[in-house]
């Protein structure tokens, strides 16, 4: 592809809507009587190779349209993955294939082929949001440098037909020219202009800076997307849940076995009446004392375990530090925090039964089961004696009707007792569970019977560890840097040239043109320059009133 | 001259996006997230049967390992577990050994399991989910099958028929 050369000399690139240096048009365009000034009428190259493979990726992944769909088609997309539940709030112990058919028919059945079940995770999502990555490089690449390219190279003298073609254009006749230059250029300095002359022309110009904002907002949000792409990296990010008991020690998930910590105490405060400043009653009593939530709190020892690491060896603990975790208050350490996210109160912890003499009341012992750890065998001492047949820690009759345990978590313990007395030699069978006894081999003499519970609390802790996190942070930054340089600076520039004797001054700016408009006014107060006219308001009226011509017809 | 320039400059540019793209979708659904992969060397652990005996892993270096986590709940690998047994009387002799990971349940249940299915394998208990860490074991049953060298041959969730207990135990057979 040749380059081509317009009459004031300058060689510009194929595809150049006008020309660089004097902005003469050059791809002829009568229909319209404006210029198109979007990326200063510089050839977009990927619209003017177009031969090899790479040259056709590069063309289309540049195009806005693309990207533009791109971005309809992920909305779209994450729109879907809203209708139905995502697969980390559906219940853990059902399979998400089944579960889906299940819920939804045939609708969910396709959710789940289709990946929507897992939306972020799915390959084409992925691919989605790569392609808009993708996109956002090439087409800032492919119309960053042309604009550079285009602004840096810009005359100041400029083509008539350039000039005339502004959306801000005038054209005076005064007495002294020069004087009047002088004041203009004088006005424009206070202003801020920076001002170029050349052959007695002006072009002043401010906030160039402000094409660049769209550009340096891409950079932000590429760096973003790295950023978000670096979680996949192993190492890089860790988030894992923790459930722990009061009283027990557990390792730190995602942790490699590296640290321990133990759960003193968890706490749950509610704002009740007469704990709290009396100017809190009225509030209390409106909602009601008790009822909301004031602290969750988990009172922890961190320990690191000493030694090789050997999974499911007793490990050798070095005490780290004590820590009260709250909302919001994480335990840090390592990089590692733990986030008290999620709590549960009074899970059975410890049952006792009192072995009874069903029709006497008289009781012969008491047995204390540890729902962790039962043992097969409780003696009472006379001769009494309990066995432990059967333990269900969250008891259910399964599919065949057979007593069966749903988790090993005791949410609903049963059991099943052999009561061995001396007059019972051979023992009776009891089975009990939670306000539930069945004996199932006749009426019996004797019963366990309830005789106290003892819960403890479980708390619900997150451990996290991002090293991405700067990189979002950075990346945020910037793109709110490109934001605010491209919202808050307006690219401005004033053309005064001398042609056959008459002032004709023409302005362009990026955007606010009722800002610029004022700006010129006050520059060219008292300088018989005639005020630009607007031209596309101009052409608007016009087309305005014609239709309303048309219609009173 | 320029144009061949662009080209290059083109080319370089798609090839660092594409690499980009590639590595997190190869990362994400080509590689298993789990710690343990196949091909690599087994987490070494130490557990206790329910006889009290202690087993470590790595001094079952020469011999197959049929290593399989469960939970008495779970109603795939009560069905399983017979199967694991038949099997396991054939290939102990020819070196397979069989580690049965209970998920941390009382021992008074996994007792009962074992005596009920008369299990003759080693059972233990992974009282603090630690060898669950180690092997990131979420949906049971879980086998993870490692050969003579104490590499991870293959890795299957879900219920195994017999014949498929089998196949397995075969292909890990020193």
């Amino acid at each position: 592809m040749e380059h081509v050369k317009c009459e004031c000399g300058h060689v510009n690139p194929h595809g150049t809507a006008f020309c660089e240096s004097c902005g003469k048009p050059l791809e002829e365009n009568t229909e319209k009587k404006l210029l198109d000034m979007r990326y200063e009428g510089s050839a977009r190259r990927s619209q003017t190779y177009n031969k090899t493979i790479v040259d056709k990726i590069w063309a289309f992944f540049s195009s806005v349209k693309v990207g533009v769909a791109l971005i309809v088609i992920t909305l779209i997309a994450s729109a879907i993955g809203t209708i139905f539940p995502q697969e980390m709030y559906i219940p853990p112990n059902v399979s998400p294939a089944e579960y889906y058919a299940d819920q939804y028919g045939w609708a969910g059945k396709l959710y789940y082929k289709l990946g929507f079940n897992n939306l972020y995770g799915s390959w084409w999502y992925m691919l989605l949001i790569a392609s808009i990555g993708v996109s956002l490089v090439i087409c800032s690449l492919d119309r960053v440098i042309p604009l550079y390219r285009a602004l840096k190279k810009q005359g100041v003298t400029r083509h008539p037909n350039f000039l005339r073609r502004q959306r801000l254009f005038s054209t005076s006749r005064v007495a002294d020219v020069d004087d009047v230059f002088k004041q203009v250029k004088e006005k424009l300095a206070q202003r801020r202009y920076h001002i170029r002359e050349e052959n007695g022309n002006i072009l002043a110009e401010k906030g160039r800076f402000s094409r660049w904002g769209p550009y340096v907002n891409h950079i932000g949000l590429i760096i973003f997307l790295i950023g978000a792409m670096l979680r996949f990296v192993p190492g890089m990010y860790v988030d894992e849940v923790l459930w722990i008991r009061e009283g027990e020690t557990k390792e730190i998930p995602g942790t490699h076995g590296k640290y321990f910590l133990k759960n003193e105490k968890f706490i749950f405060e509610t704002y009740e009446k007469g704990k709290e400043n009396e100017v809190f009653n009225a509030a209390i009593d409106r909602v009601g004392s008790g009822t909301v939530a004031k602290n969750y709190q988990t009172n922890v020892v961190l320990y690191k375990r000493v030694g090789p690491v050997v999974a499911g060896a007793e490990p050798k603990l070095k005490k780290i530090k004590e820590y009260k975790i709250r909302v919001n208050e994480p335990l840090k350490y390592d990089h590692y925090a733990l986030y008290q996210v999620d709590f549960k109160q009074n899970e059975p912890y410890k049952m006792a039964f009192q072995l009874m003499d069903k029709t006497s009341k008289k009781s012969f012992g008491t047995v204390v089961i540890d729902l962790h750890n039962p043992k097969p065998s409780y003696n009472l001492g006379n001769g009494y004696r309990v066995e432990l047949l059967s333990y269900f820690p969250d008891f259910y009759f399964d599919e065949d009707g057979n007593p069966s345990t749903k988790s090993k978590v005791p949410n609903n313990p049963a059991f099943v007792f052999k009561m061995l007395t001396p007059d019972k030699p051979k023992g009776e069978v009891s089975f009990v569970a939670i306000q539930q006894t069945i004996e199932p081999f006749g009426n019996n003499k004797y019963k366990m019977a309830f005789a106290g519970l003892e819960t403890r609390n479980v708390s619900g802790l997150t451990v996290r560890r991002d090293f991405t996190l700067w990189i979002l942070g950075v990346g945020g930054a910037i793109f709110m840097i490109g934001v605010v340089q491209g919202m808050y600076w307006n690219h401005r520039r004033i053309w005064l040239q001398r042609v056959n004797g008459e002032v004709w001054l023409a302005a362009h700016t990026n955007k606010n043109w009722f800002g610029l408009k004022n700006e010129i006014r006050r520059v060219i107060e008292g300088t018989g320059l005639a005020m630009p006219i607007d031209q596309a308001e101009e052409e608007k009226k016009a087309a305005q009133g014609g239709q309303a011509h048309g219609a009173t017809k | 001259m320029k144009k061949q320039q662009r080209l290059v400059m083109r080319t370089v540019i798609l090839l660092l996006l594409l690499a980009a793209v590639g590595y997190t979708i190869y990362s994400n659904f080509f590689t298993e997230k789990a710690r343990v992969k196949v091909g690599s060397t087994a987490p070494d652990f130490v557990l206790t049967d329910l006889s009290g005996k202690q087993h470590r892993l790595s001094d079952y270096r020469g011999k197959g390992v049929f290593l399989n986590f469960w939970g008495t709940w779970c109603k795939p690998c009560e069905k399983e577990m017979p199967y694991i047994n038949r099997q396991y009387s054939t290939y102990k002799k020819q070196g397979v050994e069989v580690l049965a990971v209970n998920v941390g349940e009382t021992k008074l249940s996994v007792q009962k399991f074992v005596d009920r299915f008369g299990l003759t394998f080693p059972v233990m208990i992974d009282r603090e989910d630690q060898v669950m860490n180690a092997y990131d074991v979420d949906r049971l049953p879980a086998t993870f099958l490692i050969d003579k060298n104490g590499k991870v041959k293959k890795i299957i969730t879900g219920t195994m028929t017999e014949e498929m207990v089998k196949q397995y135990m075969e292909s890990i057979k020193p």
